[in-house]
């Protein structure tokens, strides 16, 4: 049986941190807080990896299928009876496997850390910042009820946001983390309405409790809900649907994907912990959590799921084409793996072979971890090397750079599916899922990862090959004659999570993946099909050899091809102009068309109102204050008059 | 030479009333209002004696009456003249349309 | 425990306060006062749940009851529920963190804080009667020390603001007493809210009075559209008015709305539900988008007070546990939130002297306390999880939920989409503000916060943190109090 205490404490470790450094790094941990930080996370991680040997192979599998463990629910907030918030720990093989993911992942990034963001003057902030992020993501990713996974849900949300502006006097940055957490924000609206209807359907928050009312078409629940529809669909379905958006825009699906691009304002080891390896997969994380409410009640959710993640692929490798920008480039490839793992589980079926997707789906998400990691914090380095970001101030680095040209050029071979790495066995099982059940979604898929593998090699190509690197050049602007790392490398502590990660990302294919998670805990046989693979990986040489062609030497090729692509060249870069809908839907619309007459009608409707009761009051007095003269014989007059009124009141009328 | 009854002397009332509102209202000397004043009050208390021997000549609740607005009309009067006394120290004028400083 | 401790505290803090000599004097011996009261609300809370624990299922606890006028039948009748406790620990906490931030007032320092200790004394008195009669009287005394309060210290247009303020609020009083009446002779010459709970009026006369009631309370606690004097009011007020202003008197006219209008009147309430949840609705999204457009912090945090405080009145109208529990858990969330908001708003306008949030920026880098401070405040106003916004939003979500037709489900996606505006302005706030470059040279030599002001700070962190963590114990304080009043809503 599971170990509560341990699992409790794979959260918590990290949380410790946040408090710790949180309140007293400015103070007492000012240099060590880095030390403290990674010391904590180490613990998690080898707990994390304690926990997965345990449960894959001791307890786990009970007659050949893996079982579900709730060691821990407590009670957090009882709404009524039976709907209540519980903060539990849920230990299944998709859990156990992101636990390793984050953890891992996640001291990597603390370690990488140690050199990269040494001498920050907010060093102590920035690692309670990470601590708390690991800890809302753990907590995330054990959440055993709906509204638990929801709580996480916005503390990472929150944690993205403050690292994101960790660089708080950059306005750049301050835009970026707003525009994050606003759109993930919008988002989370949809997840939260979602929330409400699928509890509300099933009577309970807890997942189990509301997978299996919500998967039995008998029940009650089910029948109720599929009565009730609006606009044309059942109330599941909305449900359904909600909390997909949920998932999508924190997985930054199109359209809601806007803010990812801009969230590389964040320092960039943050980039790879939470926006490449970890927090954007909460939404595929969600989808495979509710995986049999989508398949067996709502199919028609499923689908969208797909297509989503489809289109989401293509449109974010066609636009990593034409970045400059290397985070933005590998935050566009990590937008389309997502789409990957999105349309993967959009084209799986529950049980059996039929949920081969979910599996490659999962099995993406853990090789991507890796290698979109891995990329990160070479690019990092990179970054770290030569102050800036721009591909165009880069060139001819493999020399200087010798441990991250390796690493980074096996990552590279990772994503773009070439084998033995990593990334060709999971795109592998993606592509079959999608052939075996959505012909279009598989083409698209293919023409992905030939992009995939072009653009992969076009930043390749630019950092380390092309133009020589000019050492001492005027043209790193004034940091470069700081001469902090000229010549050297980043130390050890930068180079160590490279070269873990670059094992891993070689090495995570072999990992027989379907054996531990699919969709009903029994082992998934992964066939491999040669013939099948020949379509993807030639694909994906080719998208290598066109980079090659275009980028290993200086030349005016890639601006001769822009040119001939002019249209299509120029809505890339320039994002397909999504961006500026957005701006013209909040700036125009919402603030021009609703907030500012808001503002207006309560300053002089509402509040006019109030001040019309005061003026009329003070107009009507101003009128008949002249009767008060003075004069005596005036106020008689009145009197009198007065007293002949009410004496004809009194004889005439009122008899 | 006939005995005057009840209507001759409510006739008298009411004329010796309406003289004195009359007066009350068209005077300009405070002196003067004040004396219209004491008519209206007289002319009640023709009224209360009136109607006392009149229609309850048993009782005495009228001449009770009579006596204490007599009484109290002396010492309206006194208070009265006081004020206008003072009224014309500080205006020098004991002309009512002055005396307005309590308006609006 | 013996209640009439609750109001003889500040009472001799008022007093000695009045006779006491010095500036320095006057500031400890009213956070002594202020301390000393939060200590007997602690005992209170707990003396209350060691009640309650030990079985004592009476609705009201340490009831006291003293004849007042035996003709007219008024008595001094006092005692708590869980609603009770919750709201006079609340007060409390602003209490004495408005005592705190208050520190540097140089004006009339003694007048000042006698009248922050009578507008205590007022709602602490407002909060533990179960006369009507009583329960009135202290309302009125809560008021009066607010336009002086905003007359004397406050600034900008402060006249036209204290009078405002006042004369809402006086109207809003004025149906209160004649709903009061109303109900007085109608249901058997009696005040007491005991009594009152027990008889059924015809629907006829429940339909006059709860609107007459549901207003006047309403206009305390911000119905809209009755809210205009909370933007002027807040804005003109010196730093603790605004605190007491929005965290206490804005409870006052919510825990009315309930206890009063709601729990005496089912009838009218049910009758009335509907156009409650549409003006707290429009209150809800209205309050949020004017918000966005606002350029002034106390503006902002005004406008958004109007939007929050929508949610409780929003739980008030679904008539469910639930949505109820929720309600009242906003009310202690938002006075929390919006008394800190305030005392950073004042703290950072002590410094900058300025309330423009285009004129500061970078504020983290001289002032990173107060910074996350407003950064804590800020999220909790857009609702994040573990302080208390999220817990109380949630539940009346939830509770809204349970109503199943489309008109109720309406309404709550409306409230809900405001989560999402809230993001937006208070996300603008903080980054024009707290966040990007300096934009004033001279701000560069401004200095942290003072101890007091961190005190002041760190106590309702702390309450805000207590509830959003842990937010089982008040649940378990407002439910059965929310289930009281269901039962007589559904007539059992």
């Amino acid at each position: 049986m599971p170990n509560a205490t341990i699992i409790a404490l794979i959260p918590l470790l990290p949380l410790a941190g946040f408090i710790l450094l949180g309140l007293f790094g400015r103070k007492i941990f000012k240099t060590s807080s880095g030390v403290i930080g990674t010391a904590l996370l180490l613990t998690s991680t080898i707990l994390a990896l304690y926990t997965a040997y345990d449960y894959f192979f001791v307890y786990g599998k009970v007659a050949g299928v893996y079982q579900q463990f709730i060691p821990m629910k407590l009670t957090w907030l009882e709404f009524s009876p039976g709907v209540s918030i519980d903060m539990g720990l849920t230990v299944d093989s998709i859990s156990v496997m992101m636990l390793v993911v984050v953890t891992f992942i996640s001291l990597m990034v603390h370690i990488y850390s140690l050199g990269y963001m040494k001498g920050e003057e907010r060093f102590p902030t920035y690692y309670a910042y990470l601590g708390l992020f690991t800890f809302s993501m753990l907590g995330l990713v054990l959440a055993s009820n709906i509204f638990q996974i929801y709580i996480f849900w916005e503390l990472v949300g929150v944690s993205s946001f403050l690292l994101i502006g960790y660089y708080y006097n950059k306005p750049s940055a301050v835009a970026a983390c707003k525009k994050a957490f606003i759109v993930t924000r919008f988002a989370d609206l949809g997840f939260l309405i979602g929330i409400l209807i699928l509890s509300n359907s099933a009577g309970t928050l807890d997942f189990n409790t509301m997978i299996s009312t919500l998967t039995s078409p008998d029940s009650d629940a089910v029948k109720n809900a599929a009565a009730t529809s609006f606009l044309g669909a059942s109330a599941l379905t909305w449900g359904a649907a909600l909390v997909f958006i949920g998932g999508a825009g924190k997985s930054a699906m199109f359209p809601l994907h806007i803010w990812l691009p801009d969230a590389m304002e964040g320092p960039t080891p943050v980039s790879a912990l939470i926006h490449a390896a970890t927090m954007v997969v909460a939404g595929v994380y969600l989808v495979a959590r509710l995986f049999p409410v989508f398949a067996l009640t709502t199919p028609a959710v499923l689908e969208i799921v797909g297509w989503v993640g489809a289109v989401s692929a293509i449109i974010a490798a066609i636009i990593a084409c034409t970045q400059t920008d290397i985070k933005r480039v590998l935050a566009y490839s990590t937008m389309s793996q997502i789409g990957y793992m999105m349309f993967a589980l959009g084209v799986s079926h529950y049980g059996g072979e039929a949920g081969l997707g979910y599996t490659a789906s999962l099995f993406h998400l853990f090789t991507h971890a890796m290698f979109k990691a891995l990329l990160f914090l070479g690019a990092g380095a990179v970054i770290h090397y030569i102050h800036s970001n721009d591909m165009k101030d880069m060139g001819g680095l493999r020399k200087y750079l010798p441990i991250t040209h390796i690493t980074f050029l096996i990552a590279c071979l990772a994503i773009a599916g070439v084998p033995p790495f990593a990334g060709f066995f999971s795109k592998e099982e993606i592509l079959l899922a999608a052939y075996q059940n959505n012909m279009t979604i598989y083409w698209i898929a293919l023409i992905t990862s030939g992009l995939t593998a072009f653009y992969m090699f076009r930043l390749y190509f630019s950092i380390f090959w092309n133009k020589p690197h000019v050492v001492h050049g005027e043209k790193h602007g004034p940091a470069a004659s700081v001469k902090t790392s000229e010549g050297k490398e980043g130390g050890f502590v930068m180079m160590l999570p490279l070269v873990l990660l670059a094992i891993g990302a070689a090495a995570a294919g072999f990992i027989p993946f379907g054996e531990f998670v699919s969709t009903d805990g029994k082992a998934l046989e992964s066939h491999f099909h040669l013939q099948f693979s020949i379509a993807p990986v030639a694909l994906g040489l080719a998208g290598i050899f066109t980079a090659m062609w275009l980028y290993k030497k200086q030349n005016n090729k890639p601006e001769k091809l822009a040119a001939s692509f002019n249209g299509l060249y120029k809505a890339a870069y320039h994002k397909f102009y999504i961006d500026e809908i957005y701006l013209f839907i909040t700036k125009k619309v919402l603030f021009n068309l609703i907030g500012r007459p808001a503002a207006w009608f309560d300053r002089n409707v509402v509040d006019g109102l109030v001040n019309f009761s005061g003026n009329a009051t003070e107009f009507v007095s101003e009128k008949i204050k002249k009767m008060q003269s003075g004069k005596v014989q005036q106020y008689a007059i009145y009197f009198l008059g007065g007293v002949i009124v009410l004496a004809a009141v009194f004889i005439y009328i009122w008899k | 030479m006939m005995n005057p009854g009840l209507y001759h002397i409510l006739f008298l009332s009411a004329a010796l009333f309406f003289i004195g509102v009359y007066g009350f209202l068209t005077r300009r000397n405070l002196i003067t209002m004040l004396m219209s004043i004491e008519l209206i009050l007289n002319s009640v208390n023709l009224n209360f004696i009136a109607f006392n021997k009149y229609v309850w000549p048993e009782k005495m609740d009228g001449l009770f009456f009579t006596l204490f607005i007599i009484a109290i009309a002396a010492a309206e009067a006194a208070v009265a003249i006081a004020i206008i006394i003072n009224l014309y120290r500080s205006h020098q004028s004991i002309d009512v349309e002055n005396a307005e400083d309590l308006k609006y | 425990m013996n209640l009439l401790l609750l109001i003889g505290i500040p009472l001799i803090t008022a007093v000695a306060v009045l006779v006491s000599r010095s500036k320095q004097q006057v500031k400890w011996i009213s956070l002594t006062g202020a301390a000393v009261q939060l200590a007997a609300s602690f005992a209170l809370l707990f003396a209350y749940q060691g009640q309650r624990t030990a079985g004592n299922s009476t609705q009201m606890l340490f009831e006291q009851n003293y004849k007042l006028f035996s003709s007219f039948n008024i008595n001094f009748h006092i005692g708590v529920d869980g609603i009770s406790v919750a709201m006079i620990l609340l007060t409390s906490f602003v209490l004495i963190a408005g005592v705190l931030v208050s520190w540097n007032i140089e004006k009339m320092t003694k007048e000042f804080y006698f009248l922050l200790i009578l507008l205590a004394l007022g709602a602490y008195g407002f909060f533990i009667s179960l006369d009507l009669f009583v329960l009135f009287f202290f309302l009125e005394i809560s008021v009066i020390p607010k336009y002086l309060l905003i007359g004397i210290w406050g600034s900008g247009k402060k006249e036209y603001s204290a009078n405002k303020l006042a004369l809402m609020l006086m109207g809003g009083s004025a149906l209160i007493l004649v709903g009061i009446i109303l109900l007085y002779y109608n249901a058997g010459q009696s005040f007491d809210i005991m009594h009152l709970s027990q008889v059924n009026l015809s629907g006829h006369l429940q339909n006059i009075i709860f609107p007459l009631l549901f207003i006047g309370f309403g206009v305390f606690t911000a119905l809209f559209p009755l809210h205009t004097w909370v933007p002027d009011g807040h804005s003109s007020a010196p730093t603790a008015g605004s605190m007491f202003l929005a965290g206490i008197s804005m409870k006052l006219g919510g825990y009315g709305c309930l206890r009063v209008a709601t729990y005496l009147l089912p009838e009218g309430a049910k009758q009335y539900a509907d156009i409650i949840i549409i003006l707290s609705a429009i209150a809800i999204l209205y309050g949020a988008f004017a918000t966005m457009m606002q350029k002034d912090l106390k503006y902002i945090n005004a406008y958004s007070s109007v939007s929050h405080v929508g949610f409780s009145l929003l739980g008030i109208g679904m008539l469910t546990q639930t949505a109820i529990t929720g309600a009242l858990m906003q009310m202690v969330s938002h006075g929390l939130m919006t008394a800190l908001f305030f005392a950073v708003i004042g703290m950072i306008y002590d410094r900058t002297h300025t309330r423009m949030v285009g004129e500061m920026g970078g504020l983290m880098k001289m002032m990173p306390f107060i910074s996350t401070v407003f950064f804590i405040v800020g999220l909790c106003s857009l609702g994040l999880p573990g302080l208390s916004g999220f817990v109380a939003e949630m539940t009346v979500f939830m509770g809204s939920w349970q109503n199943d037709d489309a008109f109720h489900r309406i309404a709550t996606i409306a409230a809900a989409m405001s989560i999402v505006v809230t993001a937006v302005y208070i996300l603008r706030a903080i980054g024009q503000t707290v966040m990007g470059p300096v934009k004033n040279e001279s701000y560069l030599q401004l200095k942290d916060a003072n101890w007091n002001e961190r005190l002041a700070a760190i106590i309702l962190v702390l309450a805000i943190l207590a509830i959003g963590i842990v937010p089982g114990w008040l649940n378990d304080l407002l439910k059965p109090a929310a289930e009281v009043i269901m039962n007589r809503l559904s007539g059992k």
